[in-house]
């Protein structure tokens, strides 16, 4: 038996698409279920379905042998687990964005976020000391209101930071979700774990 | 800071209450009685070391130290694990003529968690070292007493995933030409970014024959048979001996007659830069953690001043009771209640018992708050209530 945590929302319909692609036999009625445990007894499967941000804490923890996770949360949360294979799905970017010749406050400039580590050392490596405001959503909001000059956010198509008159300032890093992997159950179900790996990357393809 | 209630305790440390003190004995004691079986004498270490020292020869990050300052301003570290005391102890004071030193240990060490719960900050290791012993049988021998010594727990199905540290920087040195860019791809493994990994070598001035060989490490694991595939990738002198080292390894662990829970696993790094050969990691079924880990490490020694080539391992108790998963089963104590009348009586069966090694409570029945209660935590009672003579 195998333990996989799934993110919810966006990137799920997108991750289940690509086990179908991989052969899984997933039952049809998957996507609809509001069960958090969904168990696939004919794959020796079990599915976990968690907050996209909460997939790397399953994980680690080994509570889920695997989990699929964005790369935005692998790098806001620094856990420790395998980071086995770019699944390309879900692709966006982590960005910088403010208001259009918006001023940067000199003494105290402010970054609204929702990736606060992820927003710390990448305007500390710029030399840019920062103050770091942690928001839970629309965090395009902040500079609209003057909460924050900046924010650092994902951007996918770019609509909503026109749509709300921002516009991306810098690129931080491309972003997709990732197969990830326990540490433990990296080494004691290899061989599963391998087979997965191989038969999703059938599919995936190099680029 | 907001006021602290009363029962609060540090972020990390934790309480033992009997049940789990007992089942944490059992282990200890199966345990240590295992690793003296081979030899190795225990020994004791302070609880504070300097930082300068100890702290920072230490394997364990910066960040996860827990710091304090002694009344002359130097800073101080609660030991963060147990290697490095030994190293300090062994460098400065036991490992004189040269010959090889078996130590053993079983101790708290202390690591500061700045994440959620789930993981204590203080916690039990049962491990040895031995020093001045640079020979493949000096590893095979701690794998194999590690090994054993989980086995005296009680542990059934676990896994050892052994590596060679040597192997991954002859490989790099050979492909990459220098420490610099080798570096980089150790960081990659360190943090077990296999997708950074193999992008940065697809990004790499290489031929496609060297790339290849970058991500085959990647699939360097599995059984005894990876080793063969290893020695396809590399034929540089250090790549070379390294496989010779795997190989004797195996071999001196089928003749310990323990190869069956080994992987072989090139591509494990357990610390930056700390060990310098063979290294291994232990897993048990059931447990998100390693439960402990080892390997060689020829350079610490030489940061305490004394050059000698060193291996061992350390077990944490926390996670091989997480793995064991035994409830513990409360111990049989006998209680006497009595009243003041038979007081002596009372105490000499009581003696009497105890020399016979049960655990029995002398109760005064006046100390008693609620007799159901107190009864019921005791597997069995004698009352000598009354005028001696007549037993209720």
């Amino acid at each position: 038996m195998i333990t996989i945590a799934m993110p919810k929302g966006r990137i799920f319909e997108e991750a289940v698409e690509l086990l179908r692609k991989a052969e899984y036999r997933l039952p049809p009625e998957f996507e609809e279920s509001r069960k958090l445990i969904i168990d696939v007894p004919e794959e020796e499967m079990r599915f976990i379905l968690a907050k996209p941000m909460d997939v790397v804490t399953y994980v680690e923890h080994g509570v889920a042998d695997l989990g699929i996770a964005g790369k935005d949360v692998m790098l806001e949360e620094e856990r420790d687990v395998y980071e086995i294979l770019d699944l390309k799905i879900s692709k966006c970017h982590l960005a910088v964005a403010g208001l259009p010749n918006g001023k940067v406050n000199g003494v105290a400039p402010r970054v609204a976020t929702k990736y606060p580590n992820v927003a710390s050392s990448y305007f500390r490596e710029q030399g840019e000391q920062v103050e770091i405001i942690k928001l839970n959503g629309s965090i395009e909001l902040a500079p609209l209101i003057g909460l924050a000059d900046r924010i650092v956010d994902i951007v996918s198509t770019g609509r909503t930071l026109k749509e709300n008159g921002l516009v991306e300032l810098e690129r931080i890093a491309e972003i997709t979700s990732r197969l990830i992997v326990n540490p433990v159950s990296y080494r004691m179900k290899d061989t599963k774990i391998d087979e997965m790996m191989e038969r999703l990357s059938r599919v995936i393809g190099d680029e | 800071m907001s006021k602290l209630f009363m029962f609060e305790k540090p972020l990390g440390m934790r309480d033992t209450l009997p049940l789990l003190y007992e089942v944490k004995k059992r282990i200890r004691h199966a345990m240590t009685n295992e690793i003296e079986k081979w030899g190795y004498q225990f020994i004791e270490t302070p609880t504070l070391e300097y930082y300068e020292t100890v702290g920072a020869a230490s394997a364990i990050l910066d960040q996860q130290l827990f710091k304090l300052l002694d009344q002359q301003g130097h800073t101080l570290v609660l030991r963060p694990d147990m290697t490095a005391p030994i190293a300090r102890l062994a460098a400065s004071r036991l490992y004189e003529d040269g010959n090889p030193l078996r130590l053993a240990y079983n101790a708290n060490v202390f690591r500061a968690q700045q994440r959620e719960g789930g993981r204590p900050a203080e916690f039990e290791q049962i491990g040895v070292e031995c020093i001045g012993d640079g020979t493949i049988a000096a590893d095979a021998e701690v794998i194999s007493l590690m090994i054993a010594a989980l086995e005296q727990a009680g542990l059934k199905r676990f896994t050892v995933a052994i590596g060679h540290i040597g192997y991954v920087n002859a490989l790099f040195l050979d492909v990459l030409g220098n420490e610099e860019r080798a570096n980089v791809l150790r960081r990659f493994l360190y943090e077990k970014n296999y997708v950074g990994y193999r992008e940065h070598v697809k990004s790499l001035p290489l031929s496609s024959i060297d790339k290849q060989r970058l991500l085959k490490l990647l699939e360097l694991r599995g059984d005894e048979t990876t080793i063969i595939e290893a020695r396809e990738q590399i034929d540089t002198e250090a790549g070379a001996k390294a496989i010779v080292e795997l190989e004797q390894l195996c071999e001196h662990l089928r003749l310990y007659g323990v190869i069956d829970c080994i992987k072989i696993d090139l591509n494990l790094i357990s610390h930056m830069n700390y060990y310098t050969g063979i290294l291994f990691e232990v897993y048990a079924e059931n447990v998100g953690f390693p439960l402990g880990n080892g390997g060689r490490y020829d350079e610490l020694l030489a940061k305490f001043e004394r050059k000698a080539p060193a291996t061992g391992f350390g077990i944490r108790v926390d996670r091989l009771i997480e793995a064991l998963g035994e409830p513990g089963e409360e111990k049989n104590i006998h209680c006497i209640i009595f009243s003041q009348e038979r007081f002596s009586e009372a105490v000499q069966l009581a003696n009497e018992r105890r020399r016979k090694g049960e655990r029995v409570v002398l109760q005064h029945i006046s100390g008693i708050n609620d007799i159901d209660a107190c009864t019921k935590q005791y597997s069995d009672i004698t009352y000598l209530i009354g005028s001696a003579g007549k037993d209720e």
